[in-house]
């Protein structure tokens, strides 16, 4: 079976790799290896991928613009084999994974004894991968459903208890794996009405996990839900009696990708928008050729249901956060008018940037990123024509291009199974993303339509509502914290634990800020996270982390975010706000931040990086701020 | 297939999973000869040529695996006339 089906295949794989092995600067090895690792590639290639990279990306992390990431495995079933393809996959995404397995079967021991070598390590990622055959509960086949829950409950306390113990010890971010069932049913489809059955008590702990899971803020890795796709690969018996092994080393490029997806949700390196071109991709037919009744969608033919059905399920994804957005070659005025087709399940509405030209599709794929604010490596795009996804990936190698099966029937499995868009938390906030896109689309002709600036602000009615971080806005501020990346003064990336921790300090700062307008509710926007640092006076406050969504930029929200803060912070008692600027490849835009506030340049503080810049705002003496937003604390 | 086809086949599944193409194997070959022929490579070894020559080894055959030639013998066996 075809694992990694949606990435393409390459000519020679295996003659590629040879050649890179003969690369001598560990760098542009570095980024070979993560071009390479982009194509199809089966377990051997990858593990030799993992070795192309292996001496150096410790290095050169920094130069290859790499994430770095620690991530513990403890499990309960040998994973040394699944290693290459867990960093290969992480590579990937831009991430340099640093892994540590705590020896086989010594999860617990690994967390509760205090493992030397685990708290040498220090992970920021905690997987718990566990397995049905790990201390199975020990009940009577004929035991009742309250004995299976009593069981069940009090194997979840024990793996609660793991849990606190890594978020605790470590401020980590724990992944949970699910267990995937081992043994064959004995009852045959009678099997789930026997409480105590093997299958039926294993479901039940998997249920339970999952609640759990929720309530605790852990992430899963969810091996039971993802089992169809690894077929006979998961849990085959030759392979657990021989090596201990629940994934067979053959499907380890599927595995490393489930995980690295997950490490790379925590780090803020999902995409964001689904691209979208139109004629074969969201209808059968030519729309400029065939009009608006010649075009194949909606119910009445097969090819016109599947059509439909792939729009039903790009709709879903907008509705669950992703961002829409249309790349076609067509005239503009005829692409739209598509829209109006009765049976389109897609809005226009529901489409936050829609190019249509007959301009080459890597520079209007710029141009949507740039329209919406966004980096190329947020982009997934999506179309029917092979020749154009082959020009895209060599015009623009940020861009996720998914190879794409011949029945439009089969896109939906095969954008899910790419996996591109994963979650680390759902908010109400996502939901209405795609709401939100539209209406600023609506704010910038009302811009348009003003004709001075600060009428059009002051007719915005914009009211800022200050939140002091607390258990209610945790998952939120913790997510925009880790993707945003451009108006984002240091980059800063954080676990929930972590910023739980920062925000429960009395001498901290930490705001979570909401806008409201006339158009509607903007939801959380912007999150400052200010605190004493040992390395600054005794009477300043750094400002660890002060971050933006763009969504709101150029509408005077940062002037009103200092003022609220200046206001705690000299309510306080402290002197001085001190601004930190760390400079990424994505945060220019934040560059001249503290001086256009009337912050004024103060020599770096002794630990911080040779190219960050530090900013102090005297508190006693500070002018007036202008803007107009009302405040609401 | 016949044995020395098998041996070159073989020589290849080595090289991709060692990553070293330098590698010479006989029939007396053994893991004492080959750097980083351990138990988990063994595995791997195991899977890889499983993949090659589209055959399944049995639990039991796992354990009996003396050597390169011996190896060989089994994949032969395995493939029948193939």
């Amino acid at each position: 079976m075809q694992q990694l089906s949606w990435l393409p295949a390459h000519p020679d794989l295996s003659g590629a790799i040879g050649q890179a092995k003969r690369i001598d600067d560990p760098l542009p090895r570095l980024h070979e290896a993560a071009r390479l690792a982009t194509f199809q590639r089966d377990f051997t290639l990858t593990a030799r991928l993992d070795k192309l990279v292996a001496a150096g990306i410790e290095q050169h992390t920094a130069a290859a613009r790499l994430t770095p990431l620690r991530v513990a495995l403890l499990s309960s079933h040998t994973v040394d084999h699944l290693l290459p393809a867990i960093r290969v996959a992480g590579l990937q995404r831009r991430l340099a994974l640093s892994l540590h397995v705590a020896p086989y079967g010594m999860y617990r021991q690994a967390l509760l004894a205090d493992d030397p070598a685990l708290n040498a390590f220090a992970p920021q990622l905690v997987l718990l991968a566990l397995d049905a055959h790990d201390a199975p509960l020990q009940l009577p086949l004929q035991a009742g459903q309250a004995e299976v829950d009593a069981a069940v409950a009090e194997r979840v306390d024990e793996l609660r208890l793991l849990w606190r113990r890594a978020r605790e010890r470590y401020a980590a971010q724990v992944v949970q794996q699910t267990l995937v069932p081992v043994a064959p049913p004995l009852f045959g489809s009678y099997e789930a009405l026997v409480p105590a059955s093997p299958r039926a008590v294993i479901e039940r702990l998997n249920a339970a996990i999952r609640a759990a899971a929720r309530e605790d803020g852990v992430l899963l890795l969810d091996l039971v839900w993802h089992a169809a796709a690894y077929g006979d690969g998961l849990a085959e018996p030759v392979r657990w009696h021989q090596a201990k092994q629940l994934v067979s080393p053959t499907l380890a490029p599927l595995y490393g990708e489930h995980l690295a997806r997950i490490a790379a949700a925590t780090a803020g390196l999902s995409r964001k928008c689904l691209v979208l071109d139109l004629d074969n991709t969201l209808w059968g037919g030519v729309i400029g050729d065939d009009g608006i009744d010649g075009i194949q969608l909606g119910q009445g033919s097969p090819s016109g249901e599947a059509f439909l059905a792939f729009q039903r399920y790009a709709a879903q994804l907008a509705r669950r956060g992703v961002i829409l957005a249309v790349c076609s070659k067509n005239d503009l005025h005829v692409a739209e008018a598509a829209f109006a087709h009765p049976e389109m399940a897609l809005k226009r509405s529901d489409i936050a940037a829609f190019v249509a030209n007959w301009e080459d599709k890597a520079g209007n794929l710029r141009r949507i990123a740039s329209m919406l604010d966004i980096g190329l490596d947020s982009l997934v795009f999506v179309d029917d024509n092979p020749a154009e996804r082959d020009i895209v990936r060599r015009e623009l190698p940020e861009v996720a291009v998914p190879e794409l099966p011949d029945d439009v029937a089969n896109y939906p499995a095969r954008i899910a199974a790419a996996g591109y868009f994963e979650a680390v938390s759902f908010t109400s906030d996502d939901a209405e993303r795609g709401r939100s896109y539209a209406l600023n689309a609506e704010r910038k002709a009302a811009q348009s339509q003003a004709t001075d600036m600060d009428g059009y602000l002051r007719g915005l009615q914009m009211v800022l509502r200050v939140n002091r971080i607390g258990a209610a806005e945790l998952a939120r501020t913790t997510q925009l914290i880790n993707k945003t990346n451009q108006f984002n003064l240091t980059t800063r990336r954080y676990t929930e634990a972590e910023v739980e921790r920062m925000a429960s300090n009395p001498q901290a700062i930490a705001l979570a800020l909401r806008l409201e307008d006339k158009f509607g509710d903007n939801g959380l926007i912007s999150v400052v996270l200010a605190r004493p640092d040992a390395a600054l006076g005794a009477d300043e406050l750094l400002i660890d982390s002060w971050l933006m969504s763009c969504r709101v930029l150029g509408r005077q929200v940062e002037a009103a975010v200092l003022e609220v803060m200046a206001e705690a912070a000299a309510a306080a008692g402290w002197r001085a706000l001190v601004g930190e600027y760390r400079p990424s490849e994505r945060n220019g835009m934040v560059a001249e931040h503290y001086p256009r506030l009337g912050f004024e340049q103060r020599p770096t503080a002794a630990n911080a990086p040779a190219d960050a810049s530090f900013w102090r705002y005297e508190l006693a003496s500070r002018a007036s701020i202008n803007h107009h937003i009302q405040v609401q604390a | 297939m016949n044995e020395r086809e098998i041996l070159q086949a073989l020589t290849q599944v080595f090289h991709d999973v060692f990553d070293d193409d330098d590698i010479v194997l006989i029939s007396e070959t053994t893991a004492d000869d080959i750097d980083g022929w351990d138990s988990q490579t063994h595995v791997l070894l195991i899977v890889a040529a499983e993949q090659r020559f589209g055959i399944k080894f049995r639990t039991a055959e796992l354990e009996s695996l003396k050597n390169v030639g011996h190896f060989a013998q089994l994949i032969q066996t395995k493939l029948g006339g193939r």
